[in-house]
């Protein structure tokens, strides 16, 4: 190869195409820019919290527990603050809010701190600096959300349970908390001084016990959880250090970004798509110059390194221009996902992203572009005497063998280095691959079947536009390809979105419940009753709550099990949980049984047979089951606030758990825990939303340890998470959609130059502008409506997939908006199409023919 | 200079072959000018790709300058063209996206070693330019210049590499009459001045009658290959 030739050739190439290729460019741009944007976004996340490590736990070891601490790791916790360790407490629960000045009430969530908790970072506050206040007056300091939904402000009282607390100032910031957790249960923070007289920690009652210790670093914690680990894993309390909240956060933040990303790798694709296309048209209109070259005497190399050099340039620039927009970008996602951040993230200059950016766009535009640029090679001089008919066949050798295993390899590794985990990145390989392949199959049929089946009756215009899609130097695998592909994307994230909030979406017909009330103490269950009946609503049954523990597993006790460290031992967190048991005599609409047998059937069965004595008989849901690794006929036993209950489980149960009914993961037959200590659950329906608060506050009013929720405000919850997931994931799919734009309009302007001939010997021939355009409608018309459909169909089926297998929900189809979907894609391309080409129809032939000549 | 030993040239066309060249024995002295006449389809072009080396001949041998092409691989033969050949095309073949000086450059450039450093080859392809008319329009693109010029052009650039042999593709082709005698005047001139040895394939008896030396074809076979003035 002649190097200073391809460098002055390259160059002086590049010179009247440069429009043209910037325009192949762009189309790795915007990908190039979603993830430089979003990996730059990751490492601005991980640095920062890095840095806060420690203040994200706000000390260097956690204790947790939701039993409180028992006297044995108090005294542990108290010897080590009598030896200078700072120790502070906080109890977290949820519980009723209520402003005494507007009656309003809110469940919160109640956070009763004691201690110089946190040691490192600031709890922020509005005024300014009262958080040390908190250990000296009787105050409470809110999530403004709680003042706004309470119609209170700083100075009124709010009550929580029997005590009053007067709001001295608004928290706007808690390291280490996501901003989502508080728009969804807005916190209330009070001295743990204070908490007995709320009275709210009653019995059954679900609260975090946590305890928080500064020590010298990371060593000491390991240190400290190391010396007393037997003592607190058999007081079943859980530790955190620093490091693992670090590492907890880093990780949870980097597969949502991770996620993300692969979206972003979908429009770097795309973008690829593009460039073989881009450089496809490049190199057909270069196939005379190449012939020349090669009867001049340029090698194959020195000719095929002149091309290969201006793609790597092309490449170059695009990867550039899409790392400036991306580090723009970056700029602007720690506002997008403001709510998913524990801390506020700083946009720094990452060389890591930027480089790789760089380097992935360079090799996408590279990759891409030499399946067409092969054909370089396949040019002999002989074409410079005389033109085949359609260009040179392609070679099927080693070489072209290795492009297409390298562009594999490089589809397959870019999805696994962007992917959350190496299933995805496969997956999603997988689903990039057959879907190019089901798009370039249905284009080539296009072809050929519009080919073989020829309307030859057809008017004039209808049949020109078919026939452009067969003729050569068609355009119908890349419109088809890009088009299908954008589709693609936007339908199987509307998909996913569109199902995951049709089943999130909490059965609302108008005869179910909306309004629960929970906690209701033994002594309260008739007035709670009489309070609502009152009000003239129905109240179901009372359901009673019965907490519990599981203290062994057929025969091996729960520390036993903990113990084993292989695989077969169950889920950590089943034999760990607290439960909530409760007994009756059928089963609810929500409930089915996959296995065993209800109890009336085994009584029926047992029935003549004399009463043996026999263990409590229990059903479990199958996925819990699935979780202790039991089954019918296995024995569980339970810890029910000390004491100890053999069990038997005589069936598993699916349960519904998206409608809103107090669902259980075990049941017990009726008259075995009658008596054990419980707290009862009801739930009613209120038409009305001010009739709901009403009775909210009166429930409150009288009650104060009870909570009460409103159906309408878990939905709210629901719907605000899944809007700013939703929002993010449209974010980043918006530069999907971007880059099949340009992708679509470089595809139909490539092959402008066709058009223009086209319609020009049509116009010289006598043809009327109107018919040009007609030729052209018809054209478009039928590439966005097949593209449109099949990307659709497409879309349709790797929903199902995410749903089904990755979600574990079940899917519907919602035919409606996808049809609008794949019609909205034919009429985009018909007027992306047109727009394009306007000046084809309207330009005067000797103009055009001109052009053309030079 | 050039040698042609019992050629064919066969072509599948639809399926079946299509003999469009055989029998072709041909010698061509060097500092020679042959013309190769025949009307369309007679084979010319084919005959003067084989001769050229742009192609390979289904059975026969060619010999350019001593070497024989057939045992030469693609690249080789392509030095050897850079080396030894220049070409001018009936539709002109300049580059679009070059100048003329440029285009003049191209096989210069393809040939270092041959023409001496960068400054050297620019003043040698400014000297052709002048010599064809055009030092005025060097820095012209092709779409700038009339088919005239743009032969012109194409003369500079075949001679540029100071090939021991020169093919011409009909060059006067696409020409009107004027200009395509005043095109082959220059060409005769220059192919006297540097002493190469033309081979010329055309379809007009005038221009064929100035050449040294005519063969003609029909059929895809050589008819008559004599001096020129002997019909």
């Amino acid at each position: 190869m002649r190097l200073p030739f391809v460098l002055a050739m390259a160059l002086r190439e590049s010179r009247s195409s440069w429009r043209r290729l910037g325009f192949y460019a762009g189309s790795i741009t915007l990908g190039v820019a979603a993830l430089v944007a979003i990996n730059a976004f990751r490492a601005d996340v991980n640095s920062t919290i890095h840095r806060a490590s420690r203040a994200l736990l706000g000390a260097d070891l956690e204790l947790h527990t939701r039993y409180g601490f028992p006297e044995s790791v108090r005294a542990v916790l108290d010897s080590a603050s009598g030896a200078g360790t700072p120790v502070s407490f906080v109890t977290r629960f949820s519980s009723m809010a209520l402003a005494e000045r507007s009656g309003l009430t809110r469940l919160v969530q109640v956070r009763a701190v004691a201690g110089a908790y946190p040691y490192y970072g600031d709890i922020v506050t509005d005024p300014p600096g009262l958080w040390p206040r908190l250990g000296i007056d009787r105050i409470a300091l809110a999530d403004p959300a709680v003042l706004v939904e309470l119609d209170a402000h700083i100075g009124d009282t709010l009550r929580l349970g029997q005590a009053s607390f007067v709001v001295a100032g608004v928290i706007t910031s808690v390291p280490g908390d996501v901003g989502l957790g508080a728009a969804i249960r807005p916190r209330i923070y009070i001295p743990e001084a204070h908490l007995v007289e709320t009275e709210l920690l009653q019995f059954g009652s679900f609260a975090w016990y946590q305890a928080y210790l500064q020590l010298t670093g990371a060593d000491e914690a390991e240190g400290f959880i190391a010396a007393h680990e037997t003592l607190l894993d058999s007081a079943q309390v859980g530790t955190t250090t620093a490091g693992e909240r670090e590492e907890d956060l880093s990780r949870g933040l980097d597969n949502f970004a991770r996620f993300l990303s692969l979206i972003g790798l979908s429009a770097l694709l795309l973008g690829g798509i593009g460039i073989a296309s881009g450089v496809h048209v490049f190199v057909k209109r270069k196939l005379e110059t190449v012939a020349v070259l090669r009867c001049l005497g340029a090698t194959q190399r020195t000719v095929f390194g002149v091309y290969l050099l201006q793609a790597l340039v092309m490449g170059f620039l695009g990867a550039a221009a899409g790392v400036a927009l991306g580090l723009g970008v970056q700029a602007s996602l720690p506002a997008l996902l403001a709510d998913f951040l524990p801390l506020e993230v700083t946009p720094a200059l990452h060389l890591g992203p930027i480089l790789t950016g760089l380097a992935v766009g360079v090799w996408v535009a590279v990759i891409f572009g030499l399946l067409p640029l092969l054909t370089i090679r396949d040019v002999t001089p002989l074409e410079a005497l005389r033109r085949p008919f359609d260009g040179p066949k392609p070679r099927r050798d080693v070489v072209r063998f290795a492009v297409y295993g390298a562009l594999a390899v490089s589809v397959v590794g870019l999805s696994l280095s962007q992917a959350p985990r190496w299933q995805a990145g496969l997956a999603f390989a997988v689903a990039i691959a057959v879907t190019a392949a089901v798009l370039w199959l249905v284009a080539w049929s296009l072809t050929r079947a519009t080919r073989r089946f020829f309307p030859r009756r057809a008017p004039y215009v209808l049949r020109q536009g078919i026939a452009n899609l067969f003729r050569p130097h068609n355009q119908t695998v890349t419109v088809t390809l890009t088009v299908g592909f954008g589709v693609f994307v936007l339908g199987a994230v509307h998909l996913v979105e569109r199902n995951l909030l049709d089943q999130l979406a909490i059965d609302a017909r108008p005869d179910r419940p909306n309004f629960v009330v929970f906690d209701i103490q033994q002594d309260q269950r008739e007035g709670v009753k009489e309070l609502i009946e009152e009000r003239g609503y129905t109240v179901s049954e009372l359901t009673p709550i019965v907490p519990a523990r599981v203290a062994g597993v057929n025969g091996r006790t729960v520390e036993d099990l903990l113990a084993d460290t292989t695989d077969a031992r169950p889920a950590r967190w089943a034999l760990r949980r607290e439960y909530r048991h409760t007994y009756r005599d059928t089963l609810t609409s929500s409930e089915e049984l996959v296995e065993g047998k209800w109890w009336d059937e085994l009584d029926e069965e047992r029935s003549g047979e004399e009463a043996p004595e026999r263990v409590a008989r229990i059903s479990v849901e199958e996925g819990v089951a699935t979780e202790l690794q039991v089954t019918v006929g296995d024995h569980i036993t339970w810890n029910v606030q000390g004491v100890l209950l053999e069990t038997q489980i005589t069936s598993l149960r699916e349960v519904n758990w998206a409608r809103f009914e107090p669902n259980f993961f075990v049941i017990f037959e009726p008259g075995v825990l009658d008596d054990a200590p419980q707290i009862f659950v009801t739930l009613t329906r209120v038409e009305d939303e001010t009739r709901r608060a009403e009775l909210q506050r009166d429930l409150v009013r009288r009650y104060a340890n009870i909570s009460a929720l409103d159906l309408s405000l878990v939905q709210d919850t629901i719907d605000t998470l899944l809007g700013k997931i939703t929002l993010a994931v449209r974010f980043m799919a918006l530069f999907s959609i971007a880059a099949g734009m340009i992708v679509l309009v470089g595809a139909i302007a490539t092959s402008r130059f066709q058009r223009v001939r086209e319609s020009v010997l049509l116009k010289t021939l006598g043809g009327r502008a109107r018919q040009v355009t007609q030729v052209l409608a018809t054209e478009y018309l039928a590439l966005g409506t097949l593209a449109g459909l099949t990307g659709t169909l497409l879309a349709a089926i790797a929903g199902w997939a995410l749903m089904v297998f990755f979600f574990e929900l079940t899917f519907r189809l919602p035919i409606v908006p996808l049809l609008g979907l794949a019609a909205a894609a034919a009429v985009v391309t018909l007027l992306v199409g047109l727009l394009t080409s306007r000046d084809v129809a309207r330009r005067a032939p000797l103009a055009v023919l001109r052009e053309m000549a030079e | 200079m050039i040698v042609a030993e019992d050629l064919e040239q066969t072509y599948m066309s639809g399926g079946r072959p299509l003999t469009v060249l055989a029998d072709i024995d041909l010698e061509v002295e060097s500092h020679g000018f042959v013309a190769i006449v025949g009307p369309s389809g007679s084979g010319k072009t084919t005959l003067l790709g084989l001769l050229a080396g742009l192609d390979r001949p289904t059975t026969g041998r060619v010999w350019l300058d001593g070497e024989e092409l057939g045992p030469m691989s693609e690249d080789e033969r392509a030095r050897l063209r850079a080396e030894k050949v220049g070409f001018v095309f009936q539709t002109f073949q300049l580059i679009p996206t070059l100048t003329a000086l440029e285009n003049v450059l191209v096989p210069v450039e393809l040939n270092p070693g041959r023409t001496g450093d960068g400054v050297h080859a620019v003043e040698r392809a400014r000297e052709l330019l002048a010599r064809v008319g055009l030092a005025e329009r060097a820095h012209h693109y092709p779409a700038q210049l009339s088919g005239g010029e743009q032969q012109r052009v194409a003369l500079a650039r075949a001679f540029a590499n100071d090939p021991k042999i020169l093919f011409a593709d009909e060059p006067t082709g696409n020409l009107d009459a004027e200009t395509g005698h005043a095109v082959i005047d220059l060409l005769v001139a220059l192919n006297t001045e540097a002493r190469t040895t033309l081979v010329l394939v055309t379809h007009d008896q005038e221009l064929a009658q100035r050449a040294h030396h005519i063969v003609r074809l029909a059929g895809g076979r050589l008819v008559s290959d004599g001096p020129a003035g002997v019909p």
